[in-house]
């Protein structure tokens, strides 16, 4: 492969409200089955990228735990392999990440060892399928410096979470403007871009020297009307989890069957950790409609238009309706959740009563657990 | 020098012949079970899970599916760099080359193998069983006695004695002797097809039986290690373990999954079951479904009603389809409204629509009237089934059938269709 890998996973969003508190968003659990960077790694992996780093900072505990291997997507491998990187304090350096740009300036080293022309770079909370390489092809016949691909915003309210940009016949980004209020234009970035290795590392140094730290801020729109920057525009789908709203949306758009059929029945697929647990099983008074159930799960209850990540218990008599239960979740008899995301390793007590009204609701009870 | 105090070898050659259509193309441990796992996950399961981590499978029947499923041990842990699972298929020597004509005859074909682990200790397991089962309690036992030979075995009800190899111990519970499937058992104690052995025994044994044709474990290798005043222990265990050779009791193990709180527990986080999970993606229920007491893997899709059923991964099941009492294996496609009671329809089944499965009376099967029993209809792997057919029980098919091949529509019970294999190219 011509191409290394970066995943900027590092990122909180006060707008994920509680589901942030133990995780980054990264690491958030997706479809039943999945975690959100499961989508950028196994894009990378099915694109034949073999050397990919993944830089993380926030609540980085739950992501390390998942990519605790990296046989999974096959980065287990003599050449290349899957870096992650957490900031470090060095003899020239005792900060954090200060922003995208820095955090690849501190890892500088990857990008100088490595001897492949180009990098991808992408983020680790967004839901997609893509051939990295034909982003690649593109690049090069454009001959440009950055090639950001972007995408229609799908709901025009939604435009002041991303970078909203306009591009001319050729496709050339002329206006970039990083999460505005408002804006005329509606073509937003996905966050995935593809640039070559050495023009990377002059651009981060450079703006490392002029205590420049934002990616987009400080080199997207710093150089849109020096650098050849252009636009690849994909109308596949493509989603960005990082607020409850939409992470519900997301979740539940798997129940459509043509998204279900795009990621889980078309090759290439999606790849995620084996957890080893037992096929779901339904007991006697389970009642199931158009719902997402993963393994390790046992109902005894109603379960309505919902999707069940692995290992939940759904009691007696319980009423799940609209509702995401994110893993290894115990439901007690008598239980009735609606419009609801339940948070993981959560335990809810018998007879309670969680209901969302007029937006999602999220629900942590941090009951203690007792198990025999 | 690599030590390991005890290595397995697990048998996994044999054909199961008397799971009928099951295993025409595949060996016994490679049948599917229980919604997601195969029959050999439970011996290599039980293997990591007892710190044993260098095993040995003896393949020579359909290894195919066997070799793809282990692979080089990722599921089970057992990838290492010393030891780990090595698959063992019959070889040529520069002198002859033969099949492996007994369980005994494999292991002592493969002595180099072990030899290079140099263990104190060899356990032989079959693969073909459904149990949990900590070995290294067996191995303090066979220490504690000081055995040369220890051979697991589980009580089973008097009546039933008849049908397996049974001990008769002492109080020490050393074997003063065996019988093999005797008409009037003097013990219940049956033994389970595990076996230690201390490995200067074992290697003893095959100089001693080195011109014997056919070897097997309980027919020569016990007697001759008996007959020579070797130490041979009875170890009890008393917990779940079933043999799935029959299609009826292969039927009724997987049964027993679904109740609710079930007899052999899967569910519980203690003696984790690994296996090959090359299906991640949930399960879709819709609209339409009924689910009422069953097990479903991975990635399948539920259109109809479900009923005492255990269902594998990937498997679509149509609008108006009503599956009873039956066991349907991972990839297979059943149409709309099927009507389906009590059949185990294996892996990449395609069912057309308004296919009628385990109708009518029971009939003995005409071609092998022991195996296609209890009234199950059996589908072999790949077949398919087209529309409008109904199917008696005590049946069995296997390859692309079309209408043709059912007179009237119809297969009565006790028939059986084998037809030619659909062209997969």
């Amino acid at each position: 492969m011509r191409a290394i890998g970066i995943i900027l996973a590092g990122g909180n969003n006060n707008r994920m409200r509680e589901l942030s508190d133990k995780r980054a968003i990264a690491a958030m659990p997706i479809a039943g089955s999945y975690r959100s960077i499961d989508f950028a790694l196994s894009n990378m992996a099915n694109s034949r990228i073999q050397k990919v780093a993944v830089l993380t900072q926030y609540n980085a505990r739950s992501l390390n735990e998942h990519l605790s291997s990296s046989k999974w997507w096959d980065f287990g491998r003599k050449q290349g392999g899957l870096f992650v990187f957490t900031p470090t304090i060095t003899k020239e350096n005792g900060f954090w990440y200060q922003g995208t740009a820095d955090a690849i300036y501190q890892n500088l080293s990857f990008l100088k060892n490595s001897h492949e022309p180009y990098v991808v770079i992408a983020s680790g909370d967004c839901i997609y399928k893509m051939d990295y390489n034909k982003v690649l092809e593109y690049h090069i016949a454009k001959r440009a410096d950055i090639t950001v691909v972007c995408t229609t915003c799908p709901d025009p309210s939604e435009v002041e979470r991303f970078g909203v940009l306009r591009m001319n016949e050729d496709c050339r980004i002329e206006e970039f403007e990083e999460k505005p209020m408002v804006s005329p234009y509606n073509t937003i970035s996905t966050g995935i871009y593809v640039i070559r290795r050495r023009q990377l590392i002059e651009l981060i140094e450079k703006a490392a020297q002029e205590g420049r730290n934002d990616f987009v801020k400080d080199i997207l729109i710093r150089y849109k009307n020096l650098k050849r920057i252009y636009g690849y525009k994909i109308d596949s789908y493509w989603s960005n989890i990082s607020t409850v709203e939409s992470y519900y949306k997301t979740n539940m758009d798997f129940l459509k069957p043509e998204i279900r059929n795009y990621f889980f029945k078309q090759e290439p697929g999606i790849k995620t950790k084996i957890d080893d647990l037992p096929p779901a099983k339904y007991n006697p008074g389970a009642e199931v409609k158009n719902s997402l159930i993963s393994s390790g799960c046992i109902v005894n209850g109603v379960v309505e238009n919902s999707v069940l990540f692995k290992d939940v218990y759904v009691g007696n008599n319980c009423v799940i309706k609209n509702s995401v239960i994110l893993n290894d979740v115990y439901l007690g008899d008598n239980t009735h959740i609606e419009n609801c995301i339940v948070e993981s390793r959560d335990t809810i007590r018998a007879n309670s009563y969680y209901s969302g009204d007029g937006e999602v609701k999220i629900v942590v009870e941090k009951n203690e657990r007792y198990s025999l | 020098m690599i030590k390991k105090e005890m290595i397995a070898m697990l048998l996994a050659g044999g054909q199961g012949s008397r799971l009928g259509v099951l295993t025409e193309k595949v060996a016994k441990p490679a049948v599917a079970f229980g919604g997601k796992y195969r029959i050999i996950d439970f011996p290599l399961s039980n293997c990591i899970n007892s710190g044993i981590d260098t095993v040995g499978v003896l393949t020579q029947y359909q290894p195919l599916r066997l070799n793809t499923h282990i692979g080089i041990g990722v599921p089970w842990d057992l990838d290492r760099n010393e030891g780990g699972v090595t698959v063992l298929p019959p070889y040529e020597k520069s002198t002859n080359s033969e099949w492996y004509t007994g369980t005994a005859n494999a292991i002592f074909q493969n002595m180099a193998y072990m030899e290079q682990y140099n263990p104190d200790y060899v356990l032989i397991l079959s693969g073909d069983h459904i149990y949990k089962m900590d070995y290294e309690v067996m191995l303090d036992f066979h220490k504690a006695n000081k055995a040369d030979v220890t051979i697991a075995c589980m009580p089973v009800p008097i009546e039933e004695a008849s049908r397996f190899g049974i001990m008769v111990t002492d109080e020490t519970f050393r074997v003063t002797e065996f019988e093999e499937k005797p008409e009037h058992p003097s013990s219940n104690l049956a033994s389970m097809g595990i076996y230690i052995f201390s490995w200067p025994v074992l290697k003893e044994a095959r100089y001693a039986l080195k011109d014997q044709q056919i070897c097997d474990f309980g027919k020569h290798i016990l007697h001759y290690c008996k007959d020579k005043g070797q130490r041979l222990f009875a170890y009890e265990y008393n917990g779940y373990w079933k043999d799935v050779g029959t299609l009826g009791s292969y039927w009724e193990a997987n049964m027993e999954l679904i109740d609710i709180i079930p007899e052999f527990n899967l569910y519980e986080e203690f003696w984790k079951i690994y296996t090959k999970g090359d299906i991640i993606q949930p399960q879709y229920i819709s609209e339409d479904a009924v689910l009422d007491r069953c097990l479903i893997g991975e990635g399948s899709e539920i259109y109809g009603e479900i009923h005492n059923s255990v269902i594998g991964p990937n498997v679509v099941i149509g609008k108006g389809s009503v599956i009873k009492n039956s066991i349907i294996m991972r990839n297979t496609t059943i149409g709309e409204n099927v009507d389906m009671d009590k059949a185990i329809v294996a892996e990449d089944v395609t069912i057309g629509n308004d296919v009628v499965l385990g109708c009518g009376e029971e009939a003995p099967n005409v071609k092998k009237p022991a195996v296609y029993a209890f009234g199950i209809a059996t589908i072999g792997e790949g077949s398919v089934i087209p529309d409008n057919v109904k199917i008696g029980k005590n049946t069995a098919i296997s390859g692309v059938t079309t209408p043709a091949d059912y007179p009237d529509g119809i297969l009565e019970s006790g028939q059986v269709i084998a037809a030619k294999d659909g062209d997969k190219a």
